[in-house]
């Protein structure tokens, strides 16, 4: 990369970037080389930038409005949906905005399950990713809390129940996460406190994530290692910048259907009943994003196992990169690991409707064979298919398919074929 | 390196050692406030026991009252209800506790209406022993409260109680 030749075209700049080189960063972001085959596929963290920035503008906001009391909380909530000026747009925009950005995660992570982005040289991105991951879980979960409805109350007592499971210090540990010997008031006050600081927490990761892509560089959607910049690559600016923005339009219109059109869908009707130590409501739910992993922590009749089995089934993702022993790392090459990868993605939608459903009879009979072939994924077919997999010739470069100047019959068969069409 | 010079460097040694040591002990004294301050207060703590008049209650019927924020079941058993909750056998029970024990006055069973496994609240006269029945997750107890079917660990909690008088419990 040319950033140590830059110089600041101006006197001042020169100056200026002398003594803090912000205008070499700028430059950098704006020359930093791209793989020219990037997909949509590709637009989901700039995507996901957004829909941080927006939770954390409109969370800000609400935190005016909020009162952070048990007594006072559910109808601080009402306040802002009734006097606040905007109130109902913003809190909309922010409790839609949550389900959004889960919406683009998910794409985001399959994405990188798809090409192989999560291997080698960039495991450490995919680690920092599975990090924010799940302080996003641990966001949404906290404030989700705060509007002290029946499902915040009760959600956050089966959740932080969960830690119970753990074997002799368990009971502490609750009543330490609660401030009591249940939730009240002192565990909805540090969530609110925690639900504010965690998604700075996520902003310095991101800046950890771009910063640990920018050194590798982006994968892309045939997964091979190529030359910066070369043929292969255009600038950031303004050609992913432009697609970026396009794609984020695209993105809004579903965000904008959601907020005007459906705002309460996503959402459950018992929270807007105020919370109540009495009763518990018939069927408590998680919210949808967090669903698979409700239905694998049911799926096991032990406590303490069903804690732990929720929990692997984030870990696996962690240790994904040396789970997944095939050198070739885009899907498109793999022909074997394709199919078991569009099997997974069903394995994860199945547990996710498992997980909104009782945990009874059929139901949790196929909760818990997709719990069982969720690890058997990671754990051995992704190991072994690595050895296994006859996987199919990679181009050298992302041109030679397209511009041929390749030895190989294929590719340039097909770059007749073309002519021939046109 | 000569003799005296391995010398330096142990001394030295020693000194880093007992300083990160000193230190680790001075970071986590210092912390611990910091994670102390998390846990239950001293008005909470203030509220640990609560005073429930009971003569209004019938037999087989059961009220529900709140102490430290959870719900106590207090149900007055029927005849049959004591029958059959003393009448199983332990070997059949998840978490083998007699009846005797749970229930001092057979009459009255005091017990947390929390269920063991994710903390909901039991349905009361539900499920397979028509006793108590957890929504959340399956769970059935019988009718000393103990846990017979699902994937709750333990019994329903006896808390610490005393008749005060004929009339009033005090729980906590």
């Amino acid at each position: 990369m040319s950033d140590h030749d830059y110089q600041p075209s101006s006197k001042l700049g020169k100056w200026f970037n002398d003594r803090l080189p912000l205008l070499t960063l700028s430059n950098h972001l704006r020359e930093y080389p791209t793989p020219k085959n990037l997909n949509y596929w590709w637009t989901f963290g700039g995507i996901l930038t957004f829909c941080l920035i927006t939770q954390i503008v409109t969370g800000v906001i609400l935190g005016m409005h909020y009162i952070a009391h048990s007594d006072l909380a559910f109808e601080s909530v009402e306040h802002i949906m009734r006097d606040v000026n905007y109130g109902w747009l913003i809190r909309y925009v922010h409790a839609n905005g949550a389900s959004m950005f889960f919406l683009a995660v998910y794409i985001h992570i399959f994405r990188a399950l798809y090409y192989g982005s999560y291997k080698s040289p960039r495991e450490v991105i995919w680690i920092i990713g599975m990090i924010i991951y799940f302080l996003m879980m641990a966001t949404a979960f906290m404030g989700y809390v705060l509007p002290w409805g029946q499902m915040s109350f009760w959600g956050a007592t089966v959740i932080t129940n969960l830690f119970s499971a753990i074997p002799f210090i368990g009971e502490s540990i609750t009543n330490w996460l609660w401030g009591g010997y249940s939730v009240g008031n002192p565990t909805l006050t540090r969530f609110f406190s925690l639900h504010y600081l965690l998604p700075f927490l996520i902003l310095g990761l991101v800046i950890l994530h771009i910063w640990a892509l920018h050194v590798p560089g982006n994968n892309n959607p045939i997964g091979i290692e190529i030359k910066k910049p070369s043929k292969d690559t255009v600038p950031f600016h303004p050609y992913i910048v432009i697609k970026d923005l396009f794609a984020l339009l695209l993105f809004l219109i579903v965000f904008a259907f959601f907020v005007f059109y459906a705002p309460n869908i996503l959402g459950h009707a018992d929270n807007y009943i105020e919370a109540n130590p009495l009763v518990t409501p018939a069927h408590i739910v998680p919210e949808w994003y967090l669903l698979p992993f409700y239905a694998i922590l049911r799926s096991v009749p032990d406590k303490l196992f069903g804690v732990i089995a929720m929990f692997a089934s984030i870990f696996v993702l962690v240790i994904l990169p040396w789970l997944d022993t095939s050198k070739v790392r885009s899907a498109i090459f793999r022909p074997i690991y394709k199919q078991f990868y569009w099997f997974l993605i069903a394995d994860v939608i199945i547990l996710g409707y498992m997980g909104a459903m009782p945990a009874e009879g059929t139901y949790l009979l196929i909760a818990r064979i997709a719990t069982v072939y969720y690890f058997v994924h990671f754990l051995i077919i992704l190991p072994f298919l690595g050895f296994k997999e006859k996987t199919l010739e990679v181009p050298l470069s992302i041109v030679e398919p397209v511009l041929g100047g390749s030895p190989k019959q294929t590719s340039t068969k097909n770059n007749s074929n073309l002519r021939e069409n046109l | 390196m000569s003799e005296s010079d391995k010398k330096k460097h142990n001394r030295r040694d020693f000194i880093i050692t007992a300083s990160t040591a000193a230190g680790a002990v001075g970071v986590g004294a210092a912390a611990w406030p910091l994670i102390d301050q998390m846990n239950p207060d001293a008005s909470v703590k203030a509220l640990a026991s609560t005073e429930v008049d009971v003569s209004a209650i019938e037999p087989g019927q059961s009220i529900t009252v709140l102490w430290r924020g959870k719900p106590v079941f207090i149900k007055r058993r029927t005849e049959e209800e004591i029958n059959s909750a003393r009448s199983v056998d332990l070997k059949d029970l998840k978490h083998p506790e007699r009846d005797e024990d749970r229930a001092k006055n057979p009459e009255w069973l005091v017990m947390l209406g929390v269920c063991t496994h994710l903390g909901c609240v039991p349905l009361t006269n539900k499920g397979d022993y028509n006793a108590w029945f957890c929504p959340c997750h399956g769970s059935h107890y019988d009718t000393s409260g103990r846990i017979r079917k699902g994937p709750a660990p333990t019994n329903l909690e006896v808390p610490k109680y005393v008749f005060v008088n004929s009339k009033t419990i005090k729980i906590g």
